[in-house]
């Protein structure tokens, strides 16, 4: 395989397949990426990489009228003891080293934040009790940015909770130095009216192992973009992700993970179940192998459960190939419905329909949730399923 | 002793925005202990009687009643007229994936005896039961119904039938799809919960084989949405030898 190959596959609950663009990953960008908000134009909602979002329940975070209000976030950081914990000005080094914003929004963020935060775990440094980030949304506009820096062969389990009501375009960058092993869990548990935009910049050392959960429950609008590259060979990403689309809910995430060193991995499997009219998901999982990443094993995975009529799906896994030197690469994706016939096959064995949904999804989510491995988080999320369930059926 | 009885049973489904009749006042009384053949021509209503039966959401009832040891069935949820001793092995059994075949089996059986059987007990009694209807044990961890073969499927319908030891079972079509071996099977299964003499059984089908395993106690012919006749076990006999015809002549079944 000399040649570069697009494999684009997607599906929608209407019945149509949504097709990536034949062009490849970064061509299929209206600007190349930066940190300079004017180097974007103003998303007009057709560019690829907008045409699912919509543009006006962003309240004016990609427009340039979202004005920081100074109460918009409040952020409480615990961190255990060997862990540096900095508030620093916008021209600290350390900032942006992870990845550079692919989008207006995200190149929003960065020319509007002031102080950006720099959590370090310095070398060696292997942490038993996780870092927590909590962001409460105070009600009004906020631009951020997060820095998690892991020294050679550190280890740490990083939690970042947002709740609350917000609008809020936060960057969060990841730099893992070789053989570090980070896992973050981010859970988007906002409020009905909040909307959160950020891109999750994930650089992995040479032999380092990066895991990194997004859980995405709440908000009006969530859209975030997670995204994978290596410093070195030997790397490997595990992307996960856990969503569950209510009623009028937006929620989009855009994954990235660029091969392009050899020798690395990565495994991505993202799931999602929605409820409600006008739910609606989208999930974009693009993987690049570069012409230089000989040795890579890839695989993506996206899962929607459609519980309801009336939500909407939008899933395009897409593999570019460069070389034919990999050890694997494959992706997969499907959306199935949760409908009548199986609640009336489940019911028909005497099980109570709230009881029916439950085991439903709590079987589709089982294996993510487990893998989490912290346990107040794990404990948090179920009884968060079981929330949303019966809520939908009272 | 539990009885089942159905009274002019009549059933409608909405159909390219029209309304059909389907059952056209069906009378049938199964009792415990008894078995009954239903059978009738493809679109004669077995099915629809079936799922009207369990409380299919898709079939409205217009009128008459069905009762079970005096109960109104037709107020009933589905998943309480299961719970009341109604069990339904479906025609074309639902995938649910997700869902294990060993969570499912232990949730409905948590549902239809009221209490989580023990543990220890239950892992015995649900390998022995598959081990009868000649299932891998491998089923247990697979997705309900999820890429089973037809009759792989009638099985884990006759196993949940075992489990669940219903007042009275309506089999819709279990023999279909079924080569020799596992008409066998899938009979002899039906038939250690009939010997139990506690099970009522409505055997639904539209041809006389598993008649060979299953001996029924009555026989009804079912045409046009009725019952068109009833007898014992030779009816069957005569509609092996003469088919359907004497009953769907003159246009009566679609
Ligand atoms: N949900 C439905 N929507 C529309 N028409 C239906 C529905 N269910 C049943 N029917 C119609 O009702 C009639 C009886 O169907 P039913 O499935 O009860 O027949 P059956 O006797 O079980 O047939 P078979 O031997 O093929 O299983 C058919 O004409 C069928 O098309
Ligand atoms: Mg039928």
């Amino acid at each position: 395989m000399a040649e570069a190959q697009n494999i684009p596959v997607g599906s929608t609950t209407a019945g149509q397949i949504a097709v990536a663009a034949e062009s490849t990953v970064a061509t299929r960008m209206s600007a190349p990426a930066s940190f300079d908000v004017a180097d974007f134009p103003v998303p007009h909602g057709r560019e690829e990489e907008w045409r699912f979002t919509p543009l006006d329940r962003l309240r004016g975070l990609h427009d340039g009228t979202a004005v920081a209000t100074g109460d918009g976030v409040k952020v409480d950081i615990d961190a255990p003891e060997g862990v540096v914990v900095e508030t620093v000005g916008r021209d600290d080094a350390r900032i942006g080293r992870a990845g550079t914003p692919v989008d207006r929004v995200a190149a929003q963020a960065y020319s509007a934040f002031e102080k950006a935060g720099v959590i370090t775990v310095p070398k060696e440094t292997v942490l038993t009790e996780p870092i927590r980030i909590v962001v409460h949304g105070e009600g009004g506009t906020a631009y951020a940015h997060q820095v998690v820096e892991l020294g050679a062969f550190a280890e740490a389990v990083v939690v970042i909770d947002h709740s609350g009501d917000a609008v809020l375009a936060a960057n969060v960058d990841y730099v893992l130095g070789d053989g570090a092993k980070l896992t973050v869990v981010s859970v988007q548990d906002w409020d009905d009216k909040a909307v959160h935009v950020g891109q999750h910049n994930a650089l992995v050392g040479r032999d380092a192992t990066f895991k990194s959960f997004v859980v995405t429950f709440g908000g009006d609008l969530v859209r975030l973009h997670p995204r994978v590259a290596y410093a070195g060979p030997g790397g490997e990403a595990e992307l996960f992700g856990l969503y569950f689309t209510d009623a009028g809910q937006h929620q989009e995430h855009r994954l990235l993970v660029d091969h392009n060193v050899p020798h690395c991995k990565s495994n991505v499997v993202y799931k999602g179940a929605l409820q409600g009219d006008d739910a609606h998901a989208v999930w974009i999982g693009d993987v690049l192998i570069e012409a230089a990443a000989e040795g890579t094993d890839t695989y993506e995975m996206n899962r929607n459960l459609v519980l309801t009529d009336g939500a909407r799906v939008d899933s395009v896994p897409n593999l570019e190939i460069e070389t034919g030197e990999i050890v694997g690469a494959g992706h997969a994706s499907a959306t199935g419905r949760f409908d009548d016939e199986q609640l009336f096959y489940l019911m028909a064995r005497g099980i109570p329909e709230i009881d029916a949904r439950r085991l439903v999804v709590r079987g589709f989510f089982a294996e993510l949730v487990q893998q989490i491995g912290v346990a107040d988080i794990e404990e948090r999320l179920l009884a968060k399923i079981e929330e949303e369930l019966e809520a939908s059926v009272a | 002793m539990a009885t089942l009885e159905i009274r002019d049973l009549h059933v409608t489904v909405e159909a390219d925005n029209a309304t059909k009749e389907i059952l056209k006042g069906v009378d049938l009384t199964v009792k415990q202990g008894e078995t009954h053949a239903i059978m009738g021509p493809n679109g004669s209503g077995k099915s629809t009687l079936a799922y009207s039966l369990a409380g299919h959401p898709k079939y409205t009832i217009t009128g008459g009643s069905v009762t079970l040891d005096g109960e109104d069935v037709l107020e009933m949820s589905v998943d309480e007229r299961a719970r009341a001793g109604l069990f339904l092995a479906m025609q074309y059994p639902v995938e649910v994936p997700g869902v294990s075949v060993s969570n499912f089996l232990r949730t409905s059986a948590t549902a239809v005896r009221g209490e989580a059987p023990k543990l220890r007990t239950w892992v015995k009694e649900v390998k022995e039961a598959m081990e009868r209807l000649n299932m891998d044990p491998a089923f247990a961890e697979r997705n309900v119904n999820e890429g089973f073969s037809g009759g792989e499927k009638k099985r884990h319908e006759i196993l949940q039938l075992e489990l669940l030891k219903p007042k009275v079972a309506i089999l819709d079509e279990t023999d279909s799809g079924l080569d020799v071996d596992a008409l066998r099977v899938v009979s002899e299964g039906v038939n250690r919960v009939r010997e139990t003499g506690e099970v009522g059984t409505l055997l639904i089908t539209h041809y006389t084989r598993i008649l060979r395993y299953i001996k029924p106690d009555h026989v009804h012919v079912f045409a046009n949405g009725r019952i068109a006749e009833s007898g014992g076990p030779e009816l069957a006999d005569k509609l092996e030898a003469e088919g359907y015809e004497a009953y769907t002549k003159g246009g009566a079944s679609e």
